[in-house]
């Protein structure tokens, strides 16, 4: 159990990374890595919402095979993930309104990133148990937060760097991305277990 | 309403993939060989229409305060269909797109129209919205498939033409894997959007100078 939880982690950092080796959250990957800061809230909020919907969402898929439903599975999961994140930003609201400050813009936005709905396909695909479903989740996650955090530090520099017209903005953004995933494909064969 | 306007915005100038970078994931991970490319496209823009034209349709009905709620649950229920469509008719296609069919529920193309036109505009305008999208959507997803597929594994048309093997244009041995791999995903796709950059701002100089002459 424990060589499958650090298995899961070491490939859901490095070498089946969310963002950069399977293209899970592009788009916040791209939106909000213009800030250090905004990149790292991002992350969390993220990695919070998705060990929270890989849980749920593992209840509500053997509540499907129950009732025969499985071909609804799409549809009941988005909904899933769309109350979590509704009920997480009241909660963030009421309790904690320093950290709902701090990430505030970012939680609506979670519900439309590929990488929450993704790991909980993954999850039901590869057929995981609750706790391993919950520990991918968290640990897809945390390999969101590394590679926008990492995107973002380099993206800082680049945005004052010079470079030919028609690349500016978002193709050089996508091309930094690029060399950033040649270096994660470095650990593509990495596996311990 | 004004066809062709909303054409030339669907393909170039507001295109969803090189303007409005709307639905990257999809986009950089399947593009890597023609077939894909093509099915992702069709598959997307069907589902474009049919959601812009129900929620088009129940614009006045749904309350503001739930709408994307609303919107995301519709869309669910189309790429549903699609996806179990395609599992029947076309299950090579479903096997190498995968979790990204289910995962065009999260593609901020579709929502994106349902939010910024569909809700705002009429039924007909919504389909042709739709459509006009979808296309340009597919030509972005084609253009960059063409390309990564010749560089990575130097084919054409790959699991479309010749058995499903596609045409060899470059012997083996010499395309770069890296280029079907993630790494190429990212920069060709950047160099597609530069390219439609550079496209644009090549056609508005030049309709500047007539205006001028």
């Amino acid at each position: 159990m424990a060589q499958q939880i650090i298995g899961i982690l070491i490939a859901a950092l490095l070498s089946q990374n969310f963002i950069l080796v399977k293209f899970y959250g592009i788009c916040p990957f791209m939106g909000v890595s213009k800030k250090i800061d905004t990149a790292l809230g991002m992350g969390m909020a993220v990695t919070f919402v998705m060990a929270l919907a890989s849980f749920a969402c593992y209840w509500v898929y053997q509540l499907l095979l129950l009732l025969e439903l499985t071909y609804m599975q799409t549809v009941a999961f988005i909904l899933v993930i769309a109350s979590i994140v509704q009920v997480v930003e009241m909660f963030l609201k009421k309790m904690v309104p320093a950290l709902y400050k701090a990430l505030g813009v970012f939680l609506p936005l979670i519900t439309t990133n590929c990488a929450v709905l993704g790991v909980v396909l993954v999850n039901v695909a590869e057929g995981y148990d609750v706790l391993i479903s919950t520990v991918n989740g968290a640990a897809g996650g945390l390999g969101f937060t590394l590679a926008i955090v990492l995107f973002a530090s380099v993206r800082e520099r680049v945005d004052k760097a010079e470079c030919p017209e028609s690349f500016k903005g978002f193709p050089i953004a996508l091309i930094t991305a690029g060399l950033l995933a040649l270096a994660f494909m470095g650990f593509s064969g990495l596996s311990i277990f | 309403m004004n066809f062709k306007k909303q054409f030339m915005e669907g393909l170039l100038t507001k295109n969803p993939v090189t303007v409005q970078l709307l639905g990257m994931c999809s986009t950089l991970a399947i593009t890597t060989s023609l077939f894909n490319g093509l099915g992702m496209g069709l598959a997307v823009t069907i589902i474009t229409i049919c959601s812009n034209v129900l929620i088009s349709a129940l614009r006045k009905v749904i309350p503001n305060q739930i709408r994307i709620a609303a919107y995301i649950t519709i869309i669910a229920g189309f790429v549903t269909i699609v996806d179990l469509c395609l599992q029947a008719f076309l299950p090579d296609l479903a096997a190498s797109l995968g979790v990204f069919i289910p995962l065009i529920v999260v593609n901020c193309m579709v929502l994106g129209r349902a939010e910024g036109f569909a809700s705002k505009n009429g039924v007909l305008a919504s389909a042709v919205d739709g459509l006009c999208q979808g296309i340009g959507y597919t030509v972005a997803l084609v253009i960059t498939c063409i390309i990564r597929e010749l560089l990575g594994s130097g084919t054409f048309g790959g699991g479309l033409l010749n058995n499903g093997e596609g045409i060899r244009i470059i012997p083996e041995g010499i395309p770069a894997m890296q280029m079907v791999m993630p790494v190429g995903g990212f920069l060709v796709l950047g160099c597609v959007i530069a390219g439609s950059q550079w496209l644009m701002k090549y056609l508005n100089n030049k309709k500047a100078k007539e205006g001028a002459k």
